[in-house]
């Protein structure tokens, strides 16, 4: 019997992953948080799992600017520079 | 990555390499914020154009006292959320996000974990299997994160866009995004589940034939 800190179940762990990672979790939670997976092979596997998804996916990149987008901010650019040296 | 002193220095002698960097590394991003407060693409390009146009205009006063990147992208969402208010078409985000959160939406199936009558409640009745290291890095691997990510709610999509491929911190993203810290992690949250649970499906056939 755990009379101070009430038991963490999986199913509540998984919920809670992204405030741990963040830090954004009391100190209370966090404890019972490391508890858990310290004691719990599939939860520590699940974030494992989760700091590979996260890890993976900034591995993405976004997609680059349109090439005629691009060179229209590129010439307001320099009609600004030019603007400017003339000054 | 140059630093942002660096490259403001560099604007305001107006060297277009600075300019191209810049550019570069928020261009896509910025369109994308714009599309989430006007009509259609093409006035987002506008308001795009538009805020590089008062950046530049305004760099010789910019004190440098937050990010280039948190004044630029405060320049783009004042910009876009008058011009969307003013072609009547204000869907906010907070709006947008709010629909989302107020459903309830569990990270993994309920049905993988033991029921209320079992020994051992809320434990893992079908746990995950750890993933095969090389496979992460496959190209095929990336794609399956595209595709639930394309998949994400609106909201989800832009915050995990946001947090986990442009690696902003959590108050850039409620400050662009006009939510609340624990709104923007909520969504987060969500958002990486999903992609977790399709890569899980893709790198563990065996579990998503059974489930």
């Amino acid at each position: 019997m755990r009379l101070f800190t009430k038991e963490l179940p999986c199913q509540e762990l998984v919920e809670l992953v992204t405030a741990y990672l963040d830090g954004s979790l009391s100190r209370r939670d966090r404890r019972r948080f490391e508890a858990h997976i310290s004691g719990c092979e599939n939860c520590t596997t699940y974030v494992e799992q989760m700091r590979e998804t996260i890890e993976a996916t900034g591995r993405l990149t976004e997609d680059d600017l349109e090439p005629a987008a691009r060179e229209e901010l590129l010439a307001a650019f320099r009609g600004w520079s030019e603007g400017r040296s003339a000054d | 990555m140059t630093e942002d002193h660096e490259l403001v220095q560099r604007l305001r002698e107006g060297d277009e390499s600075a300019f191209i960097e810049l550019i570069d590394r928020y261009g896509a991003m910025m369109l994308r914020v714009a599309q989430m407060y006007v009509r259609d693409r093409a006035t987002a390009e506008e308001v795009v154009s538009e805020t590089w146009e008062a950046v530049l205009k305004g760099i010789d006063r910019f004190e440098e006292r937050s990010s280039l990147k948190t004044w630029l992208f405060r320049i783009l969402t004042n910009r876009a959320k008058t011009r969307g208010q003013r072609d009547g078409r204000m869907v906010p985000f907070s709006a947008l996000s709010g629909a989302d959160l107020d459903s309830e939406e569990p990270a993994v199936d309920a049905d993988r974990f033991l029921g209320p009558d079992s020994p051992n409640p809320g434990a893992w009745a079908t746990p995950p299997v750890a993933w095969p290291e090389e496979r992460l890095l496959e190209k095929e691997t990336l794609d399956v994160i595209e595709m639930a990510i394309d998949r994400l709610p609106e909201a989800q999509r832009q915050v995990i866009l946001l947090r986990d491929v442009d690696g902003w911190t959590p108050m850039e993203v409620s400050d662009v995004l006009g939510i609340t810290d624990g709104n923007q992690r909520v969504l987060l949250h969500r958002a990486r589940s999903k992609v977790r649970a399709a890569l899980e499906r893709y790198l563990d056939p065996e579990l998503g034939e059974a489930s």
